[in-house]
């Protein structure tokens, strides 16, 4: 499903709202996370998951079809823990849905 | 401080300008049904964000890192997260 999807299915849901507004409030929900790690600050929705920005050490390494080494800069990199109703659900409904 | 889903709903309510009660529910439905894409086993892409994929993890022998024992973790289904290139480049717009 993608972000567009996303959208529609909750407009479907949510009949007294357009879904432009719907639109709205989906971008500013994804807005705000992403301000939130900008900012490096810890993400928690009770129930889905949290975000961490984690700082990776700057490193030598190297180009894996050259072999030469080049310098990879210090940089933050987000992190995801699933919560436990979602770890929970996912994994009650494996034998129900394949993914392949 | 950490962001909550209440921090988002003030968010949403300053927004759209819906009371907080309907800005607190629509924000609800948005996770639930990417609880329940998941569930399904559907992987979810959120453009400029990241993607959600549930992937199966097959049996292996694992150790209480304790005693030492072998012990069997089931097949299990998992979620995990890899973020958008356009996440990272917002994160590290300031020297990190």
């Amino acid at each position: 499903m993608t972000k567009s999807q996303l959208i529609e299915t909750v407009a479907s849901k949510i009949q007294t709202v357009s879904k432009k507004d719907i639109e709205v409030i989906v971008d500013t929900i994804f807005n705000c996370m992403t301000d939130s790690l900008t900012r490096d600050e810890r993400i928690e929705i009770r129930g889905f998951g949290s975000f961490v920005s984690k700082v990776r050490e700057a490193r030598e390494g190297r180009n894996p079809k050259t072999g030469e080494k080049v310098f990879v800069p210090k940089k933050r990199t987000p992190f995801f823990t699933v919560g436990k109703e979602l770890k929970e659900r996912v994994d009650l409904k494996k034998d129900l849905n394949s993914n392949s | 401080m950490a962001m909550t889903k209440a921090n988002i709903v003030e968010e949403v309510y300053k927004k759209v300008g819906f009371s907080k009660s309907q800005a607190a529910e629509i924000v609800e439905t948005v996770f639930e049904t990417m609880k329940l894409v998941l569930e399904r086993g559907e992987k979810l892409k959120i453009s400029g964000f990241g993607n959600f994929t549930p992937r199966d993890k097959k049996t292996r022998v694992g150790r209480n890192p304790k005693t030492g024992e072998a012990i069997e973790i089931a097949a299990r289904r998992v979620v995990t997260f890899k973020a958008s290139p356009v996440l990272k480049v917002k994160m590290n717009e300031q020297a990190p």
